[in-house]
């Protein structure tokens, strides 16, 4: 359960499911980036209670252990804590970038991501830029897209269960690995 | 790298029950608690408010219930579900999600009585009008769909015609409209035949019957595919500001995930007909053995529809793996593991020889239920259906002298020997029945 930004999935030249052609990865990958991760900067982070990305922030600050910074120029304080204007005025470089920004301007956040020295790159359910991707991982950077940080991390810490969905885990050990 | 995909018998069994990492339990803990604490009061708004995952009550989520809907959706390959205390339930809140005042709703005729009645007579007085379509024919269905049309429904095998609903024509005449298509996948279970592969947005069960199995636990379930575009005019309340939860929009804040976690937010919430945690616990250990108990009805169901079918006590078998069923041909397509074990036939001699033979079986248990390892009988017409007029029976496929078997998974020679006697005696009562009446009278 939870958050995608709408708008873009309708967006004109957007590949439908089955057009798509850039492959992100599954589900053990991308559990071993979310256990990697120490830091996730939101982009796009907004302070309205009702926006996906306040229902992502909530969630990151209360039920994980990251650090969690709001990058968002035209806002000044999310859940009681300072949101920055831009990537590069944080006070370390965040493990994860997750965005909320409409597909045609990932390409601009990817350059910013590269610019200070991150390593990956979310972007977010409903959100997808085939170009934008390829770019990234041309440069090295680890890329999801389509996806949602809340839902996925989630899927791997009882959350997703919780709720009933299907979280396509099954192990016989207590912690999935 | 793609993911690996388990089998349907590891899902069956695995699926929603992650050892529990403080205690390791192995079994699936029965939380038997109503609420749950919060961290502090402002965990309590968050959870509350949806923005983070958290039980809360009972009655909206519980970790034993969760166990049990997350294998229900594993096995169907849905995105998630809901449980509910019945069948019943399961589909009543799925219509009060999908359908208000002046909607409509396109059904089949061969449902079963209580959901004719939940249909016909509950929505109905709250104001949702209900056709029902007396026919298979996708085109039937699809003249009967209206611009308040919100949800078209039908059972995949029909309790107790044997009925074999085309899942994928209907799917293809409610997608047309903009409407998702329903099935009720009871009497099938996921293992014989998955709805959602063939089309259908939504699959409710009586997890009562087949998939809890031994006749013991109430219960129901709302699986839901996440691939219906509900963000529509049709459903304007999917992407309306929800006042109850701090002005969030379904569809806008939970994309796929909309309907399922509005179907528990709000019908579980408002409506209350939650899933006991014993019961789930109880419903997950018939679920673990579902794939090797539906092989075993299925196969006994074809040796007794087979033998039935050939005696001449008996008029006619209504299964639909026999070759001169109607729905025979949409059997072998949606169910080639077999038409499921539950099926009518009627013993020569009508009614009062449908109703001897009930009286005269010693192992088969006459009660009114199916999807017991037991074999079941009853007269539905008397009892199941007795809530419908007489043209409803017949349009339910409910003949005045029709048994209804549910067969169960003893020894089939035992269940054949049980039939047989009963057909003797309901055959050879209906020779003396002068005698048999005059003696009542004397009694």
């Amino acid at each position: 359960m939870s958050d995608t930004t709408i708008p873009d999935t309708g967006a004109p030249g957007t590949p439908t499911r089955s057009a798509r052609t850039w492959q992100g990865p599954d589900a053990r990958s991308r559990l071993r980036i979310l256990r990697q991760a120490r830091s996730v900067a939101i982009v796009g982070a907004s302070p309205n209670p009702a926006r996906s990305s306040y229902f992502v922030a909530t969630y990151l600050t209360s039920s994980t252990p990251y650090r969690v910074y709001f990058v968002n120029p035209r806002a000044t304080e999310i859940l009681g804590q300072p949101v920055y204007p831009d990537l590069a005025s944080l006070p370390e470089v965040p493990d994860i970038v997750d965005v909320f920004r409409k597909g045609s301007d990932i390409p601009s956040v990817v350059d910013d991501v590269l610019a200070v020295g991150a390593k990956t790159i979310w972007v977010q359910l409903g959100i997808w830029n085939e170009d934008a991707a390829r770019y990234a991982e041309s440069k090295g950077l680890t890329v999801v897209m389509d996806r949602c940080i809340k839902i996925e991390h989630a899927r791997f810490h009882g959350g997703l269960h919780l709720m009933g969905f299907d979280t396509g885990q099954i192990t016989a050990r207590k912690t999935i690995r | 790298m793609a993911d690996h995909e388990y089998g349907f018998r590891t899902r069956a069994i695995h699926a929603g029950n992650i050892p529990d990492p403080v205690t390791g339990a192995r079994a699936v803990p029965i939380y038997q608690t109503s609420a749950f604490v919060f961290d502090d009061t402002e965990d309590a708004a968050a959870r509350f408010a949806l923005q983070k995952y958290g039980t809360v009550y009972s009655r909206l989520a519980n970790p034993t219930v969760a166990a049990f809907e997350e294998r229900i959706a594993s096995l169907e390959g849905a995105l998630g579900a809901v449980a509910t205390a019945s069948g019943l339930g399961a589909q009543y809140i799925a219509f009060a999600a999908l359908a208000g005042a002046g909607d409509h709703i396109v059904a089949s005729a061969q449902l079963y009585g209580g959901s004719v009645t939940q249909l016909d007579v509950a929505l109905r007085r709250f104001g949702v009008e209900t056709t029902f379509v007396h026919s298979s024919d996708p085109a039937d269905y699809a003249a009967a769909i209206t611009d308040r049309t919100k949800v078209v429904f039908a059972e995949s095998v029909a309790n107790p015609s044997g009925d074999v609903a085309d899942v994928e024509g209907l799917a293809d005449v409610a997608h047309a409209a903009g409407v998702p298509l329903m099935i009720d996948a009871t009497v099938a279970t996921p293992y014989l035949s998955r709805p959602m592969e063939w089309g259908a947005d939504l699959v409710v069960h009586s997890a009562t019957k087949f998939l809890g199995g031994h006749g013991t636990t109430l219960g129901g379930v709302v699986s839901e595919s996440g691939r219906f575009d509900w963000h529509s005019a049709r459903f304007p309340l999917f992407s309306a500001p929800v006042p109850t939860y701090g002005g969030l929009e379904w569809s806008g804040n939970f994309g796929e995930f909309a309907f399922l976690t509005r179907l528990r937010a709000e019908q579980l919430r408002d409506i209350g007909p939650a899933l006991a945690p014993h019961s789930a616990f109880l419903l997950m250990q018939g679920v673990e053995t579902l794939p090797f108990r539906m092989q075993a009805h299925v196969d006994n169901a074809r040796v007794v529809a087979e033998w039935l079918a050939q005696d001449d006590r008996v008029e006619i078998v209504h299964w639909a793996g026999l070759p001169d069923h109607p729905a025979h041909e949409r059997a072998a397509k949606y169910l080639p593991k077999g038409a499921g074990s539950v099926f009518g036939f009627e013993v020569k001699g009508g009614r009062a020889a449908g109703q001897r033979f009930i009286e005269a079986v010693n192992l088969a248990s006459h009660l009114a239920n199916i999807g017991d390892a037991k074999t079941l009988v009853i007269h539905p017409a008397s009892t199941t259906h007795a809530q419908l007029s007489a043209q409803q029976l017949l349009d339910a496929g409910v003949q005045p002298g029709l048994v209804r078997m549910s067969v169960g998974i003893e020894d089939v020679e035992d269940i054949l020997r049980d039939l047989d006697q009963a057909l003797d005696a309901a055959v050879s009562e209906r020779d003396s029945a002068g005698k048999a009446s005059s003696t009542e009278q004397a009694a």
